[in-house]
């Protein structure tokens, strides 16, 4: 061999690692990006979020049900509590016998909602996929009375653009696009695979909708309001993307 | 190991070939920046693999082989912190990852350049006597163009590769608004699989390319760096 080889001169080296270094340090130590670029991370989801609202998401595009066959069993269906992982129980109802949704914020017609009259109203079941942000799926059957029909009974004003859920677990909230609260399968559901809503899955009251993320559906309901400004929400605040649609 | 071709040629003989224009701007740019891009999506994707490390819907595991079912990814080999960072870093990263394989894909239509790049059926003869030489059942080298068979084979395999794990990611972004994509990959639970093993064949050709680089056409990294060529391959077909 008589040549010399050029191909990895020193200065090519020193190219080179100016490319892979901020990449492998970026990589490195599981870093999470620093006090600095912690906000821009955040401030760039939203533009992720405004994709998926107003790309990717419609009103009309049903996510798919499953025979009652495909149901995880039930002691598969995880279910977390805030509550629940700080103290070891799940939270109660405030009140017992007086539990009410509270349905306010930028609307004509506020109301308070007993379990008994929400159940009355013409209900909806399907059996759907359950998506985590973690990323697991699970099968289960929910019913309960769709979120535009409670909508168009308190009759929101021009100005409400989103709606925010409260919940009786330590503070727990999620705030919604409209349009995704007005999708036909998101509902208010009161029963899980044909039973009373258990105490781990949100009892007496959760949102449920196979259109959105598990953390963005509210259990253990409280209150919904709507509102002009964007609500954040308990895991959002923390920097879970707040659309959470799928 | 090489001998010059041209014996004759030896009047003011330079004893170095011609620098060559091998890469492109745009190709050299779309490498590495696919390199930075790559390693912060697999960093990150590692991290939200982490939040839940196993496949299929809950209570019905998937029958295919995951030897890392359940193993926590190490700590350096993450990016995000937590699940919502390596979430964010991620969805982050795709836009300039796929802007750069569509910029890549774009440019070899255009440039005509994916006719030295592209497996074809015609590859597979030769494909098979460069395989030969490499396990030294044959003697000389394969005549080749700008690269010989089996890199083209491993440089088509590795776009379908980087298209694959990024339809899969979207599958798996948005199951429900692209269902129709989710279940080409047969379903959200699968699409998340397939998108785990293609990090691994990422890794996988990574390490190979650049052992390969280094051992057989070490001149080429100064080519896709430079652009300039001084190595024993053709860089023209």
């Amino acid at each position: 061999m008589t040549e010399a080889r050029p191909g990895l001169s020193r200065r090519d080296l020193l190219r080179l690692g100016a490319v892979a270094g901020p990449a492998a340090l970026a990589a490195a130590c599981g870093w999470d990006g620093g006090p600095a670029l912690e906000p821009k991370l955040r401030a760039f989801s939203r533009i992720n979020d405004w994709v998926g609202e107003k790309i990717l998401f419609s009103p009309s595009r049903m996510a798919k049900e499953y025979p009652l066959s495909a149901r995880t069993p039930m002691q598969n269906f995880p279910s977390y509590s805030i509550t629940y992982n700080d103290s070891g129980s799940f939270p109660s109802v405030p009140g017992p016998g007086t539990w009410t949704l509270n349905v306010s914020g930028l609307v004509r017609k506020p109301v308070r909602l007993t379990l008994k009259e929400i159940a009355a109203l013409p209900r909806t079941t399907y059996t759907v996929k359950h998506h985590c942000v973690e990323g697991w799926t699970a099968i289960a059957t929910w019913t309960g009375v769709p979120v535009s029909t409670i909508v168009a009974m308190v009759e929101p004003m021009p100005q409400a653009r989103f709606l925010r859920f409260d919940s009786f677990d330590s503070g727990y909230y999620n705030g919604w696009d409209l349009a995704s609260a007005m999708h036909p399968q998101t509902i208010l559901a009161y029963a899980y695979n044909d039973r009373p809503l258990m105490m781990n899955h949100g009892a007496p009251l959760r949102l449920y909708s196979p259109i959105k993320l598990g953390y963005k559906m509210t259990k253990y309901l409280s209150a919904m309001s709507f509102t002009r400004d964007r609500p954040g929400g308990y895991w959002e605040d923390q920097g879970y993307p707040w659309l959470g649609g799928v | 190991m090489t001998t010059d071709p041209e014996p004759g040629s030896d009047v003011v003989a330079s004893p170095q070939r011609p620098l060559v224009k091998r890469y492109a701007g745009v190709v050299r740019l779309t490498h590495w920046l696919n390199a930075v891009f790559l390693v912060g999506m697999i960093a990150s994707g590692l991290q939200i693999y982490n939040a839940y490390a196993h496949f299929g819907v809950r209570g019905q595991p998937l029958p295919l082989p995951n030897p890392l079912d359940g193993t926590s990814m190490p700590h350096w080999a993450r990016l995000g912190g937590w699940l919502a960072g390596g979430l964010n870093w991620h969805f982050l990263l795709a836009w300039p990852f796929v802007i750069t394989g569509v910029v890549y894909l774009g440019f070899l239509v255009l440039s005509g350049e994916w006719r030295s790049l592209v497996f074809r059926p015609r590859d597979i003869g030769p494909a098979v006597q460069m395989q030969l030489y490499y396990l030294r059942l044959r003697k000389e080298h394969p005549p080749q163009g700008k690269h010989n068979a089996l890199q083209k084979a491993a440089y088509t395999f590795i776009v379908v590769l980087g298209a694959i794990a990024a339809l899969s990611g979207f599958a798996i972004y948005k199951p429900v608004q692209l269902a129709w994509l989710t279940s080409l990959f047969g379903g959200y639970e699968l699409a998340r699989y397939w998108h785990f093993v293609a990090v691994w064949l990422f890794v996988g050709f990574t390490l190979l390319h650049v052992a390969l680089v280094l051992l057989v056409d070490p001149a080429s990294l100064r080519g896709m760096i430079t652009g300039w060529y001084r190595g024993r391959f053709p860089s023209h077909d």
